[in-house]
Parts: structure tokens; sequence; C-alpha cells
């Protein structure tokens, strides 16, 4: 082939039945240079449907939600409902490594292609079930859309701001924790048969995959304290313990307005930290901001479990001014000179613009005859000394990989590829 | 029969705060042996992070680090900065299958332990090299956090009302994010070392990982220049769709309304079965022009029911539904409880803790085992007396040193 294919996972096959929860999982493994086939309904995969679109033209092959999450896949259809395609899925298997698949829990099991099934054909053969809540449990059967999976994982009580209702983000993010999940466990599984010689069969709860990301702050204060975390928007509150056993907070700024935007910082008074914090509180200084909060606070000292809400105010008030009078890059160019951990709030344009990005040749231009044009993409997730992390082909059309995987690869015909698909089975 | 994976796989760790751990809990939890080098000069900043057990700031006491570490591991505490404890590290590197680090660029290269110096030592090493920006480029030696790199990477983007500034992630959200990346590299490393007998460099920036997840949201950028923007909890393809408020102080449900077979359903559920029919709601255009008093619909519903008795309600008519829990509804939720999620352990000092956890998924040819955060150089003794072999007088003699 004339495709370097050649990455650390370049002897393994993965077929990817997952739908907009899973994409994302076969894709890694493809980054990694895994073989990856995604198999998709004859009219193709629903996912399709999810915009963004290129132009904003609603076509599934015009996607940019599947456009993204599907590259380093080759693409065929296949109906696994029906009994003419659900023989060729088994064959498929038999030389398989991994299956991944999203659909509701019982869903492959009912198609006779639960992990048993398979199993007794390829006995090396790993599973990996993606869902919302778990194979088993009460909440089994429950509908899982991102922000329900959000809400019950934890995530959502703390997030937002005060004065308005809990905040689920705008882009189904839960998914990608139960995708990356479901990464680790079939390659655990993977790295266990190289010496058992047997497959094995995961399941991916996407609410545990996204439960632990929730933190020490709320769990270790609802445990110590019996204080629950409430959402703050743009402060982080530090708890402050009362001799009597209550709590109070104190509202540390985390995101600040600037001119034209945003940005973040945090005072941080860790040891590792302080040239940081320090360095923050002379540049406010220096530019004639400080005040005399600024100017006599000892960030070595200070204790966030007893400081007055009253310093807190006005040392950040110092920062807030001195964003206000400056752009985002202004000062995140400043802050970088002095050492201060400081970021912008990016736009996508920033992104496209940042020079870091741009060196480790972090984007990917891919052409795209049949949209008459090329795209840029974010590239590898990781940089590596051996073996490739990088975009290898483009999300693939509808079905485009029928002939290279049933007639090149499985023996079959041209006719037999009519027959099946005529017979509704590809 | 059950099996431990990753048994004979040894990990060195140097990473310390968040993303470190993160990346090689499920090594451990699978069998891995690791031990997680500090100093008792600089020990891992997480333990300087509260909450604190009783609210004493002491470096045994940070929850922040005991959530963190509930991979079992070795503790030891070594001084790299004296020709002793750079001996012993040289030694623990032979032993290592795996070198760790999360520091920006410039802290391991000083002890002469990039992947160069660490190659000389071990050639086969899988080292995983951490930090904000990568170890090459203009920002390698950047240094930053989870906190704020939030920003950069546009998570923080899409949380946001569309009527104001991005509210943000709550807590340093990449920090879990980019780890999950790094364990499915050194997994497919150490499988790609068995085969091949090559060690791996992995060179990992935070950022360009994070990044990674909102990718079709950067193609709109790319293709249609449209910026990255949260629109609160509303969704262009459901209506009601929204986190609404419940009976109760602070207490919420979000429900989510698709189709309108769903829209039916919870119509049915809140008594209100001729509503489905209603012109200006039966369909999911004429839902979303009318959402504003949709939703003043739902909530007339949901403040005189508990987000429980809502969830269940709708769940059981087949319209999504969930309780915005927070910790004391997570620590008691049943299907957490169903998966065993939270486990407790008993800590020396913090007594038992309940909160440590395993992985997001699970096996069914390996169980994981969790430990529990360490105290520092809790195994000094059995790591450099019964591994490394040194006697009980040097063994002494280093300590009073101040090289261990």
């Amino acid at each position: 082939m004339a495709e370097n294919n050649e990455g650390m996972l370049s002897p393994y096959r993965v077929l990817d039945l997952t739908d907009e929860r899973g994409f994302f999982s076969a894709k890694l493994l493809g980054d990694l240079g895994a073989d990856v086939i995604k198999i998709e309904k004859p009219e193709g995969d629903p996912g399709r449907r999810f915009g963004p679109f290129f132009h904003d033209i609603p076509d599934p092959e015009k996607s940019l939600f599947w456009m993204g999450l599907n590259t380093n896949k080759r693409g065929i259809t296949l109906n696994i409902e029906t009994a003419g395609g659900q023989a060729i899925f088994k064959k498929l298997c038999k030389t398989a490594d991994i299956v991944i698949e999203s659909f509701g829990p019982g869903y492959m099991e009912k198609l006779g292609l639960g992990y048993k099934a398979l199993e007794k054909i390829n006995p090396r053969l790993i599973m990996a079930s993606i869902s919302g809540f778990g194979q088993s449990g009460p909440y089994r059967d429950y509908k899982a859309p991102s922000i329900v999976l959000w809400a019950l994982s934890g995530q959502g009580f703390v997030t937002g701001e005060s004065d308005r209702p809990p905040l689920s983000p705008s882009y189904p993010i839960p998914y990608f924790f139960g995708a990356m999940q479901a990464d680790i466990g079939a390659m655990i599984a993977l790295y266990a048969r190289g010496t058992s010689g047997h497959g094995q069969y995961i399941e991916v709860p996407t609410l545990l995959s996204l439960a632990w990301a929730v933190g020490s702050d709320p769990q270790g204060l609802w445990l110590n304290d019996k204080t629950i975390v409430m959402r703050s928007g743009r402060y982080w509150p530090r708890p402050q313990p009362r001799p009597d056993g209550t709590v109070e907070y104190v509202n540390v700024p985390l995101t600040y307005p600037c001119k034209d935007g945003g940005v973040k910082f945090f005072p941080f008074v860790e040891e590792g930290m302080l040239p940081s914090t320090n360095g923050m509180t002379q540049w406010a200084i220096e530019e004639g901001f400080g005040n005399e909060a600024a100017k006599t606070v000892d960030w070595r000292t200070l204790n966030w479990q007893t400081v007055p809400q009253k310093t807190v105010d006005e040392v950040t008030g110092c920062f807030e001014r001195l964003y206000m009078a400056h752009t985002k890059a202004e000062l995140f160019a400043e802050a970088q000179k002095r050492g201060v951990q400081l970021y912008p709030v990016f736009t996508a344009e920033d992104m496209l613009n940042f020079p870091q990005l741009s060196i480790r040749k972090y984007w990917e231009k891919l052409a795209h005859p049949e949209l008459g044009t090329e795209i840029t993409y974010p590239g590898a997730f990781t940089q590596l000394g051996e073996g490739s992390c990088r975009i290898r082909r483009k999300a693939p059309r509808i079905g485009e990989h029928n002939e290279e995987v049933y007639i090149k690869e499985m023996g079959m015909s041209k006719k037999d590829l009519s027959l099946l698909k005529q017979a509704g089975d590809i | 029969m059950t099996t431990r994976p990753f048994e004979g796989v040894n990990i060195l760790d140097f990473t310390w705060t968040a993303t470190g751990p993160a990346t090689l809990n499920p090594l451990a939890f699978y069998g891995a042996t690791i031990i997680k080098v500090e100093s008792r000069g600089r020990f891992d900043a997480l333990r300087s992070l509260g909450p604190f057990k009783d609210g004493i700031p002491e470096p045994e006491r940070s929850y922040a680090f005991a959530y963190s570490q509930a991979g079992k591991r070795y503790n030891i505490t070594l001084n790299m900065g004296t020709p002793k404890g750079m001996e012993l590290i040289k030694k623990l590197i032979k032993w290592a299958d795996i070198v760790a680090d999360s520091y920006s660029t410039g802290t391991m290269e000083r002890w002469g332990l990039d992947y160069e110096g660490v190659k000389k030592i071990k050639p086969d090493t899988i080292m995983l090299r951490t930090c904000m920006h990568g170890h090459t480029g203009p920002l390698s030696k950047q240094h930053g956090q989870g906190f704020i790199l939030t920003a950069l990477s546009g998570v923080d983007s899409v949380i946001s009302w569309p009527d104001r500034a991005p509210s943000g992630a709550y807590g340093p959200f990449t920090d879990y994010i980019a780890p999950q990346f790094n364990t499915i590299c050194l997994i497919a490393a150490l499988d790609y070392k068995r085969r091949t007998g090559k060690g791996q460099y992995i060179d990992q920036s935070q950022h360009e990982a994070s990044m990674q997840v909102i990718s079709p949201l950067i193609l709109d950028y790319t293709v249609n220049k449209r910026d990255i923007t949260g629109q609160g909890n509303r969704l262009t393809y459901a209506a009601p769709h929204g986190i609404y408020p419940c009976k109760g102080k602070e207490r919420w449900c979000a429900i989510a309304v698709f189709t309108d077979a769903e829209w039916a359903s919870f119509c049915k559920v809140i008594g209100k079965p001729s509503l489905a029919e209603d012109p200006n709601y039966a369909t999911l255009l004429k839902r979303k022009e009318n959402e504003d008093a949709l939703d003043e619909l739902v909530e007339a519903w949901t403040q005189h029911h508990t987000p429980e008795e809502v969830m269940k309600l709708m769940q059981a008519s087949g319209v999504a539904a969930g309780v915005v829990s927070n910790a004391k509804d997570m620590a008691e939720d049943p299907q957490m409880k169903h998966y065993n999620f939270f486990v407790e352990r008993e800590h020396p000092v913090q007594g038992k803790i309940p909160f440590y956890h395993g992985p997001g998924f699970r096996m069914s040819g390996a169980d994981y085992e969790i430990g529990r955060s360490n105290l520092l150089g809790e195994h000094n003794d059995y790591v450099f007396t019964e591994m490394l072999g040194l006697s009980d007088e040097e063994f002494v003699q280093l300590v009073s040193e101040g090289v261990i």
C-alpha cells in the first residue's frame, strides 16, 4: 500500500458499530494505526444527521460532526438486522481484534451478536459496549442523552452560575468520556490477550466514565463537612471550615473579563506556584493598578481557609482593572514574559493562529475532492518517537470502501455485492 | 478466571498533580507496580491543595491528593539533587518499563533524565512526558494547570449562556480529558514493545489532546468561519431541553424531549395529554419557536415534584430525564452503587475515605484493585532495602544525609 499506515496498532483490526456516543473511540485507535472499519446502516450512519455541516448544507455527506470524529476509518454499509448481514458481520469478526458498539443494552444479544455468540466465532475477539448507564442496574434502560448524563454524573450541579440553573455543555462532552474509557478497557484487554490468548468483554457505562471527573472538592467536602459544593460561575470558592463545624466559602475569581474577551488566572499559594502569583501581583503594581492590599499581601503566608473576602476582593480587583486595560493577546504575551500562569479564553480563530500549535505541526490539511476543497483538521493527539499518530485518511463517504472490503478482502464478486445491496444486506 | 493484566509491568512515576495519576491509575488498577517519587522538600503540589481533612492544611490531609491517587502505589522520597540520590534513581529507571513525568521542559532535563538521558540508562524504556504545550516549540517551558487550560482548549466556550461570557467548566476539566489519551498510548506502547522490543517516547501537549474532543467545532470554524459558542441548556434539535427547578432548595432535574412521540409521553406524565395536540407545541419546530413559554410550562409542573420523581416518571414513559446530582446524591445513587463506583479505604491520617473510585468500565476477564493514597515516603524502607538491596546501615545513613 502506498499509504503509510505504520502506527503502534497497525497489526490490529477494529470493527466500529458505534453512533455519536462512540465515534471517538475507534477513531483514536485509528490514529494509532489500527485498521478501523466503520460499519454503517445501508442508508448511512444516524450520526451523520448531526451538525455543524459543510457550508451549513444539511446532508449526510456534509456533516462536520461525522467528518471530525471518523477520520482514520474505512467505511462499509452493512445491515446487521438481516440474516445475510449478520452472516457477513460474523465473517468479519473472524479476523477482527476489537468490536466497539454503542447500541442500547441488550440490542446485540437480541440479534444473536452478543459477546457470547461472537466469542464462539473468534475466542480472541475483544468487545466493548458503550452505553449511558451500563448493561445492568436500575437505570439500564433509561434514556441517556448528553444533558442527562451530565446531570446524573455530578458535573451539572457544580457547573454554571449561581443566579441561573445548573449548566450543561452545548456539545456532548459526556460521550467523549465514555468513548475514551472504552479505548482504555479495549487496550487492557488487548494486552491481556497477549498472555492469555483470549479476548474479553468490556462494558462502559458513560455515567461512571464521567463521574470521576467531578473531582475532590464536591466529594471531599460532602464527606468531611456534609456541605454541598454549589455552582459559582467564574469564581472558584475556597472552603473555610469554622470551629463550629460549618463551612463558609471565600469566592476567588478564576475567569476575568478583559478588553476583548476573557482570561483565566488563579492566585495559587502552593509553593511551586508562588512565582506566578507573585509575578501577577508585581505586574499589577508596576502598571499602577496596585492598591494597599496588593502591595501588602504576602502570598507565602496567605491561607485560603482564613483570608477575609474583603482582602481577596481588593487584591483581585487590581488584577481585574489591569485585565480590562489590555487585550487578551497583550495579557498572554506579558504573562509569558513574567512567568505568570494566565491563559486567554480562546476563540476558534485564536486556536488556529496560535504559534505553538503551528510550530508543532498540529494542524493537518486534508484534500476533499468530493467537496472541491481542502479542510484544516486538528491532527495528532500526541507526538510519538516510534510509529505515527496522525490522520491517515479522511472520514469515509457512505459505503466508500464496500468494494475494497467485500470484493478485494473478502473475495466476493461484483454480482454478490449487487445482490446483497438489493436484498438490503449492505 | 480473572487475571491481572499488568502484573510484572513496572512504572517509575515522576508525575505530580492530577494528570499523572489519572493517566497511571488504570494501569495500577489492573496490576502494574508503580513507584511514585516525591521529595520532602518538594512534594506533590496536590498535597498543598485543599479541601483538607478537618480543615487542617497538612500534606497528608489533602482530599485533592487522596482523590487523585486511587491506584495502588509505592511512595518514596528522594533528593534528586544529590549524587547518591541520582545513583538510586538510575537503578529504578533500570527497573522500570515505563517512566512518566508531568513537568514542563527543564525539570527532568536538569537531572539529565529527559528521554535521551533515560534511554542511555535503559534503551527500551517507554517514556511518557506530558505538559501543557508539549516538549518542543517556544512554549515547552510554560507552566500551567488544568484550571486555566480549559480556556485555551475551547472546553469553556461550549459551557456558557448565550448572553454572557463563558461560565466555563467546573474545576480542572482538561486534567481529566488529556490523561485518557496517555493511558491509551501507554498500553499501546507496552503491546508494541512486547511485539517489537522497541521502547517509545510519548510527548503529550495537554492542549493538543484536549482540543481533539471538540474537533467538529474546530471544523465549523475552518470550514464555515463560525466561532465556538454555547447556548445555555438548549439544543437545536430538542425541546423541551433543559435543567428545571424541582421541589426543594437547589433541586433540579434535566429533561430532554427529542421526538413528537416523546412529547406526547411527556404531556401524559404531566397530566395534560391534550397538550400534545396543541398546535403551538405539536412539532419540534413549533416547540422551538415557543420555547420560552414551553419552559415555563415545564417548570410549572417540575416545581411540585422532587427531581427523583421527575426522573422516574419521565423515564418510565420513555422521556429522557436525570436528577442533577450533588455530592450526596452521587454517594447514594442506586446506579453508581450497582457498579460499586465509590469504594471506602482506610487512610492512616484521614481515617475512612469513601470516595476512592475505579475505572469507568468493567471487564469480564480482569478485576480492578483500588488502593489508597500514600503517605510521603511510606515505602522508603521496602523499596530501598528489599527491592534495591541497600543494607539497613546504608539506608539509615542515606536518611540521615537527607538523600532519602
